[in-house]
């Protein structure tokens, strides 16, 4: 599922033919959540062949002769989109050797690309497709600048090919962690940022072999790097907490206007939804977020999300770093959903948080079939084929994927907690040790 | 702490027991037999006095009763901070009882966290704040937690209002082998600690093996350094521990007063220990010492040895699927609790983190789908008590709190739905009988302190 190009896919199967396990496949008589903010329907299908969704819907026609999974009792969704992971960058978060996410004592930091770290053989990519993920977004962490360097969009298939988009995005952080990284305040960090944008801005500008100003600070490197940020062809994402922050990320479009923000974050985004909504920059937060952790966060509260949406903004559930498995994705949307049932809380209804973790973060990450992407994160004629068939509403505690599919291909269920879980299930020791036990 | 690094740069960016308590001096002898040394194993006694409740009858919900009993239709009556009786729609209601309906409702005990942190590393989390571990020596056992608890706290609400928490076991961290002693709480709102401890509570000796104190420990060139480090030093403490404790006790040493306790076994051990070969190795040490392990805690590993658990009586408290963020961790799996149960061994779910406490429930029930799924169907009824009866078991109180039954403190949740389930939250929540969480009531949430007059002020959070 090598997706380098968005050349290349689009020439579709011909061109780029999918690995041969693809499958031509339905699925019948299930619980349908396309994923596009639409309420599920009962008795539905889903047809994929040659790697893509051909139908999705109630009383839709079957392809004679396709091998048919039967769904009565379950639920079929697209692929959990996993907005802004650390997929592929460590083995075990405090095992350093193992943890490629932060670079802190490199010379570089914009110009920093994750893709030649991502691993797809990470335990974390197998559990995390073993939970329905099936795409990402892979963000490097802020290491020595407010300047973390550039994320990848990612699959989660069994297989050696990973990246679907590289250099995706550049991932800045401001608030309380960018004012420490800039020299100590919040006023160093802005001007370390918008520096930086200038001497990209001039870089783009400077003839082939020209020398750049004599107090260029950025690594030629850097510079370049944000290149491609100041001319709106790779989104910035930023993260900003406060409200006060989020109004300073705002005001950057007054003297960038090229930039194509997305803001991280955003726990007090609630405060100012109305200006965040007027700007039409997407969110990508973490849902369950009520304590003052931080002074930047004072104003946290679960309804954030709600709140936002109602104003208009575009919000995804996100932020799957560190040790917020992206497998938990939706019991977090369905916290969402429990906040309507809160008198005085503002939550999600099912559709809404179910497309907050599978179409809405596709489609800021540039993959919501706009803007020349790929139709990800829903189940709609077009769209990857990406397809979980759950034994339950996906956003109950009790349910779980049965099968995944990736591009159409069948996934495996064979995890190391898949292994340990099988070697373990009974504690009989009598007649051969565990170990043999394979 | 679990001590691992911070939820990541992108997130940040992400007692004594009632006989001891009644009796405040204790006498030990010396060698020739005389009367030495006293002083007060309860300096600093609980203040803490049940709110004002009203007589209650919760009525038409399904009720759990933290024992694995389930009621359909199920009748609790509390009043005068105690359960009345807890039955079916038959059971007779007093005239004076509020009748609350809870049709369509369920009931539980009050949620009751292990292991928490609350107050000792409070929100905000910044550096004046950090009081959860004395890491300046490998054994601390002298320091007691609820020197260091913050009881503004906004943690206590939130666990009160979301999670449905009304006591809770405040642990020292982990960095050190013996971390100090914990402090039970009530989850009330209060200016001092004394206000929140829960009486009669005995007190635990927190203990930790593996990763954390080799690695605190050993990045300051000392001992210990490795796991055969943290034993060796753990066992010559508890020498030093049986000789002072057999010795004249003529000048008091507070940590050895510690260790003495749980020598007699008036002291819970709480021992963090996430591997199976360690588990086993610290129940040999207890064995060598002389004392019981009550609770192993973020024991990753259990499943691996569940047998061994069961017959040795201690509780593992676990999360649901925390996996992977340490080495010690990566053969954590989500069916860990179920197989636990499966082998008849004591389930405990625990937090050891201030958003995890708001949603034991849901932990709960994440570990128990795992286990139906590879064919372990252990009974809604079983598995409210992971987080309620078992918990207050592991944390000492099981006599006092964690179930519905008679006599006991009048802790109980009223659910607006099913307990296990993701859409559900506490619609209201008695401690002692007093009603201190109401959904449908704005004004009876609390707010601490530190959040007057700050963004969000008696927001629904």
């Amino acid at each position: 599922m090598k997706r380098i190009l968005a050349l290349t896919a689009a020439l579709g199967a011909l061109a780029c033919p999918l690995a041969a396990s693809a499958q031509n496949i339905a699925i019948t008589n299930a619980t349908l959540a396309k994923g596009d903010g639409s309420e599920p329907v009962e008795g539905a299908s889903v047809v994929v062949q040659n790697g893509k969704v051909v139908a999705a819907g109630v009383g839709i026609a079957l392809p004679a002769g396709i091998e048919t999974v039967d769904g009565t009792g379950k639920w079929v969704t697209p692929g959990l989109y996993s907005a802004l992971t650390d997929l592929g960058l460590w083995d075990v978060q405090a095992v350093g050797d193992s943890n490629d996410t932060a670079a802190d004592e490199s010379p570089f930091n914009a110009s920093l690309d994750v893709v030649p770290a991502l691993n797809p053989s990470s335990q974390h990519i197998a559990v995390s497709r073993e939970g329905g993920v099936t795409r990402a977004s892979v963000t490097p962490h802020p290491g020595n600048s407010i300047f973390s360097g550039q994320g990848a969009l990612i699959d989660l298939g069994a297989d050696a090919a990973i990246v679907d988009n590289a250099r995706a995005f550049q991932f800045v952080v401001l608030g309380e962690t960018g004012a420490r990284l800039a020299g100590g305040s919040r006023v160093a960090s802005q001007v370390v940022l918008r520096n930086a944008l200038r001497e990209a801005k001039a870089l783009v500008g400077t003839p082939a072999g020209a020398e750049r100003a004599s107090d260029a600070m950025l690594t030629h490197a850097d510079a370049a790097a944000l290149g491609p940020v100041v001319k709106g062809e790779q989104p910035l994402y930023v993260m900003a907490e406060r409200a006060s922050d989020i109004r300073a990320v705002l005001a950057l479009k007054s003297e960038f206007p090229a930039l194509k923000l997305v803001l991280v974050g955003a726990t007090e985004g609630w405060l100012v939804a109305p200006e965040i909504a007027a700007s039409g920059v997407p969110v990508i937060t973490a849902p369950m977020r009520d304590l003052p952790e931080q002074f930047e966060v004072l104003g946290s509260t679960q309804s954030n999300i709600g709140r936002m949406v109602q104003a208009g903004v575009k919000v995804a559930i996100g932020m799957f770093a560190g040790d917020n498995q992206p497998r938990w994705a939706t019991e977090q949307a369905g916290n969402m959903v429990a906040l309507t049932r809160m008198p005085g809380a503002t939550g999600l209804t099912w559709a809404q948080a179910f497309a907050a973790i599978t179409s809405i973060p596709a489609e800021i990450s540039g993959m919501g079939g706009k803007d020349g992407g790929k139709t990800e994160g829903v189940l709609a004629p077009g769209a990857v084929g990406d397809v979980v068939l759950w034994d339950g509403d996906p956003l109950e505690l009790s349910s779980a994927p049965v099968s995944v599919w990736i591009d159409g291909v069948k996934q495996p269920f064979d995890s190391h907690q898949a292994r340990l879980r099988e070697r373990y299930q009974n504690l009989d020791r009598t007649y051969m040790p565990k170990a043999y036990d394979w | 702490m679990r001590g691992k690094p911070r939820f990541g740069r992108l997130a940040s960016v992400v007692a004594l027991g009632l006989a001891l308590a009644t009796a405040p001096a204790a006498h030990a002898k010396k060698k020739d037999g005389d009367e030495a040394v006293s002083f007060d194993k309860d300096p600093y006694p609980s203040t803490y006095k049940a709110y004002p409740g009203r007589p209650t009858a919760l009525v038409g919900a399904t009720v759990y009763d933290g024992r694995g009993k389930r009621i359909d239709n199920g009748t609790v009556l509390f009043s005068g901070g105690k359960v009345v009786a807890v039955g079916g729609a038959d059971l007779a209601i007093p005239a004076d009882y509020d009748r609350i309906d809870g049709t369509g409702k369920f009931v539980t005990p009050g949620v009751v966290d292990a292991h928490s942190h609350l107050g000792d590393y409070a929100s905000p989390g910044v550096d004046a704040s950090s009081d959860g571990n004395e890491a300046t020596s490998p054994t601390t056992p002298d320091v007691w937690a609820e020197h260091s608890v913050w009881p503004q706290d906004p943690g206590f609400s939130r666990a009160l209002t979301n999670g449905g928490v009304t006591s809770l076991l405040i642990l020292p961290g982990s960095a050190n082998l013996m971390g100090g002693r914990s402090v039970m709480l009530k989850n009330v709102p209060a200016i001092t600690v004394q206000q929140m401890k829960f009486p009669g509570a005995p007190y635990s000796l927190k203990m930790a093996c593996g990763e954390n104190p080799k690695r605190v420990y050993g990045s300051r060139g000392m001992k210990p350094s490795t796991r055969m480090g943290n034993f060796a030093v753990n066992r010559q403490t508890w020498i030093d521990a049986k000789a002072y404790m057999e010795g004249d006790h003529s000048e008091r040493d507070l940590g050895n007063e510690t260790l003495e306790g749980v020598l007699k076994g008036e002291i819970l051990v709480q021992n963090h220990c996430y591997r199976a070969e360690e588990m086993a190795l610290v129940l040999d040490m207890a064995r060598e010492a002389g004392y019981k392990v009550t609770t192993f805690h973020h024991a990753v590993e259990s499943y691996k040895v569940a047998d061994m658990l069961r017959e040795a009586d201690v509780c593992s408290a676990v999360w649901a699927d925390w996996y992977g963020f340490k080495m010690e961790a990566y053969d954590g799996i989500p069916e860990n609790a179920a197989l636990i149960a499966n082998a008849g061994a004591c389930v405990v779910i625990h937090s050891d983190d201030q958003n995890g406490i708001q949603r034991l429930n849901q932990a709960a029930a994440k570990a128990q789908a795992a286990g139906r799924r590879m064919g372990i169907d252990i009974p809604d009824a079983q598995v409210i008590s992971w987080f309620t009866y078992n918990a207050a078991k592991a944390s000492g109180v099981a006599d006092k709190t964690g179930s519905l039954e008679e006599g006991k403190m009048a802790d109980v949740v009223l659910w607006n739905g099913d307990p296990l389930s993701v859409y559900s939250r506490p619609e209201k929540v008695w401690v002692d009988g007093a009603m201190l969480f109401d959904a449908d009531n704005p004004k009876l949430r609390p707010v601490s302190d530190f959040e007057l007059g700050q963004p969000g002020e008696g927001d629904v959070k």
